[in-house]
């Protein structure tokens, strides 16, 4: 954590895929060109998914880290608009 | 406006496509629609309006539902059965949606009445069965820049033309003006299949989305014609019109006005 700025935080344990991807992806949106964002999400298809997701929309994916208790940081960088 | 993840949930599968995303459903969320009928080619419209999130949608029809309307109107159920159109619409679109805040208008659409009516709305749909109709939205679109959606449907067939100021030719343009009273069959008269309003209806809306959202081409400048039973579309180029009364360079329809309608017509059908 502490090898990024971090400029927003999101969670997304409380919901499902693909809500999952849409509530990162609003987050993300609320970010400038090149900030970076840590998501906590959840261990399974959320983690699978969301960070490919997140890099097929052309976003950075900086660093995925376990918590320890099934849940993930997921920090990305912001690309676009 | 921060969507609640009821919201995201609702929407997920519009804000997932990059062309729609966060900013588009709030678009859509914030943006005024007006169908004008609650017919065959409305009920499909309003339905799929409804379901998008379009914050507001208006909705103008002097009928009441028939038994004859449900074999297409699929906005309706048989115990609407004698129910205003426009109540029985909102009901459903409320039903769908509760986002979406719905107005309902239980009158003839009329030169005396349209400017008012269109005034408040970014995307007009006609969705009315009769050239009187046809022509008075048309002109009324085009003198307060509003853009609207056309479509006709009868028998196997229908057809769709879109116009945005400035992005002609008009209903006008290309049709010029209503064909004599029993020249043409009403699809009362005629008939119609009834998923035609289901296609058409819903091409309308899906233009109303792309409006709104500002995303990808519109069928402006085109008719687009579709033949059930030969299973044919064709996308038309239509030609301009400098000379038209109501777009041309040198209009002589200045503000809307009615035609003559026969008293058959009058009785509603949709």
């Amino acid at each position: 954590m502490a090898d990024f700025q971090i400029d927003a935080e999101a969670d997304i344990t409380d919901v499902v895929c693909p809500v999952t991807f849409v509530k990162a992806k609003v987050a993300l949106e609320e970010l400038e060109d090149g900030q970076i964002i840590s998501i906590r999400i959840n261990d399974g298809e959320p983690v699978q998914n969301v960070p490919r997701s997140l890099k097929e929309e052309g976003h950075q994916i900086l660093k995925l880290s376990a918590n320890g208790d099934e849940t993930y940081n997921l920090i990305v960088r912001k690309v676009g608009e | 406006m921060a969507f609640t993840n009821e919201q995201l949930e609702r929407y997920s599968r519009h804000i997932i496509l990059s062309e729609v995303g966060v900013k588009g459903q709030k678009q859509l969320l914030q943006s005024k629609v007006l169908i004008i009928g609650a017919g065959g080619l409305g009920a499909p419209a309003a339905l799929y309006l409804a379901a998008a999130g379009v914050g507001t949608i208006g909705i103008a029809d002097a009928d009441s539902v028939d038994l004859s309307n449900l074999q297409r109107q699929v906005i309706h159920t048989t115990p609407d059965v004698g129910k205003a159109k426009t109540q029985s619409a909102k009901e459903t679109m409320e039903a769908i949606n509760p986002d979406i805040t719905v107005n309902t208008y239980h009158t003839f659409v009329t030169a005396r009445n349209i400017p008012e009516l269109i005034a408040g709305y970014d995307f007009i749909i006609d969705g009315t069965d009769n050239f009187p109709a046809k022509f008075l939205i048309n002109d009324a679109c085009v003198l307060a820049k509003k853009p609207f959606s056309h479509a006709g449907i009868i028998r196997f067939k229908g057809q769709l033309l879109t116009y945005a100021p400035d992005k002609g030719p008009c209903y006008r343009c290309v049709f010029k003006e209503p064909p004599p009273p029993e020249a043409v069959p009403t699809c009362r008269q005629a008939g119609v299949i009834g998923a035609m309003g289901g296609v058409i209806g819903s091409l309308q809306a899906m233009e109303a989305i792309k409006y709104i959202i500002g995303k990808g081409e519109l069928l402006t400048g085109y008719l687009l014609t579709y033949d059930a039973l030969k299973m044919e579309f064709r996308k038309i180029k239509l030609p301009g019109n400098d000379s038209c009364p109501v777009c041309g360079k040198n209009p002589s329809i200045l503000e809307p006005f009615d035609y003559e309608q026969t008293a058959c017509d009058l009785k509603g059908g949709h």
